[in-house]
């Protein structure tokens, strides 16, 4: 069970900022979908929610999300529908149900690094950025793969380019987590292939993403790259789905990707 | 802690603890048609509106409410009593503990879908399960509710 002893309601974004980083063990609050699941006690925390943080803006050359824009914001604004295809609309639209998805951000989802999430792999396609209120504009990439100190995420930024996208996923049940999920797309010559929870995090699998820039995308090419992703990729066992079932998957979902986007194109 | 809220359009003001969820304030308040089931936003038995919104009570955070609107079934009797007739003709209601949350989701769904089908009413509910009905029959009441050809 989740307890709060206190929770604070920074004014801005400086205050929420030195907050987080004065006060040890204190903890930020995104939807509180995740935090729940936990049994913790939080003695302080800090509550993004008076700050403005759930719009989606679109920019000259991007569309900006909000921390605490909500999944079912994500999934149903007109700027994230028509975002790439709407790949990452449609990466979150089985996570649960509409109420679960109307608490939970995409700032937590994003901050929580999640190695199950939909939306990192589908951010991770259209090579998202991330803006956090002391150390600035890192790549979702390298957010994931490094070590980080205690920040505020603010909103996550999507480029916008001639992106064509695609987000497939298996999952037991609808509205289960992912056994395996996948996002690829394509913009001009340029690819790239993204394979999450498997079980461990998203990952792009650089081999399928050369492979098909040197030979473009074509049915027998998705087929060939689906096969390089399974060769490429470490997967593991957990509850939903061996490492062994994981490697027969991959292939079939990139594939199926990449022949959305051939179709799309 | 204390705020002013709206609950079934009365303005209200709620003494909480800082880190209590919607669900536990609206029961004390004496909502009881708000459940508690799995209380980590799995099953959608706590479903309430927030702003006219389906939300999960279990995963809303109270000291969040400050001049928002509440909405439970309670202020949605007739409309409620209208779909029950639904699905009692279809055999449907069985314990009938997941029906306030569900019948919550169904009237915004009812709000929200401008061209219901099959495959988006069955999207829509994803997030509310039941023990008892198997689903059969509440998917044919709903169909008949939402006018699908
Ligand atoms: C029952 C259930 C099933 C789920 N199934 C799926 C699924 O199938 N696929 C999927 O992708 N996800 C799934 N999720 C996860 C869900 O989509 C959210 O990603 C998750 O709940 C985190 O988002 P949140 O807003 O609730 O964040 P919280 O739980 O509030 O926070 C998550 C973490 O991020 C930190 N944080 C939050 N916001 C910020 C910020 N702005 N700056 C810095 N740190 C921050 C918090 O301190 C915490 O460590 C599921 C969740 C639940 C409860
Ligand atoms: S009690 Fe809230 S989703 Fe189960
Ligand atoms: S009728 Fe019993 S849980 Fe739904």
């Amino acid at each position: 069970m989740l307890e709060i002893e206190n929770i604070i309601f920074p004014a801005n974004l400086g205050e929420a900022l030195a907050t987080v980083r004065g006060i040890p063990g204190s903890v930020v609050l995104g939807g509180c979908g995740y935090l729940r699941l936990g049994s913790r006690k939080i003695r302080t925390a800090i509550d993004l929610a008076r700050l403005g943080l759930d719009k989606i803006v679109e920019t000259a050359d991007t569309v900006e999300i909000g921390a605490m824009v909500t999944l079912r914001d994500v999934e149903t604004d007109a700027l994230t529908v028509g975002l790439a295809g709407g790949v990452l609309a449609k990466s979150v639209e089985n996570i649960v149900g509409v109420q679960l998805r109307k608490c939970v951000t995409l700032g937590g989802s994003v901050a929580g690094r999640y190695p199950f999430s939909d939306p990192i792999t589908a951010l991770m396609a259209v090579d998202a950025e991330l803006l956090f209120h002391g150390r600035g504009v890192i790549s979702l990439q390298d957010y994931l793969e490094g070590k980080w100190g205690r920040d505020i995420l603010v909103k996550i930024i999507v480029p916008k380019r001639q992106w064509i996208a695609a987000f497939t996923s298996v999952r037991k049940s609808v509205t289960d987590y992912a056994v395996l999920n996948c996002a690829v797309s394509k913009s001009g010559q340029d690819y790239r292939v993204v394979v999450g929870s498997r079980p461990s995090r998203a990952l792009r699998v650089t081999t399928a993403e050369n492979f098909l820039r040197e030979n473009g995308l074509t049915k027998k090419s998705a087929v060939r790259a689906g096969e390089l992703a399974a060769e490429s990729l470490q997967f593991g066992d957990n509850p939903r789905g061996s490492g062994e079932y994981r490697k027969k998957i991959c292939p079939v979902l990139v594939k199926r990707a990449l022949l959305e986007v051939l179709d799309a194109a | 802690m204390q705020l002013e809220t709206t609950i079934n359009g009365n303005k209200i003001v709620l003494d909480f603890a800082g880190g209590e969820f919607l669900a536990e304030t609206l029961r004390r308040y004496g909502y009881l048609s708000v459940k508690e089931g799995c209380d980590t936003g799995s099953c959608g038995l706590c479903t309430v509106w927030l702003d006219g919104a389906p939300v999960l009570s279990c995963t809303t955070l109270t000291a969040r409410m400050e001049d928002h609107e509440i909405t439970t079934i309670e202020a949605l009797n007739v409309e409620a009593e209208e779909f029950a007739q639904f699905l009692v003709a279809e055999g449907a209601e069985q314990c009938g503990f997941c029906a306030p949350g569900f019948t919550m989701t169904v009237l915004a769904m009812r709000r929200e879908l401008k061209h219901p089908t099959v495959e988006s009413i069955n999207h829509y509910l994803a997030g509310n399960l039941c023990r008892c009905s198997g689903y059969k029959g509440q998917m044919r009441a709903i169909v008949k509710y939402m006018g699908v050809e």
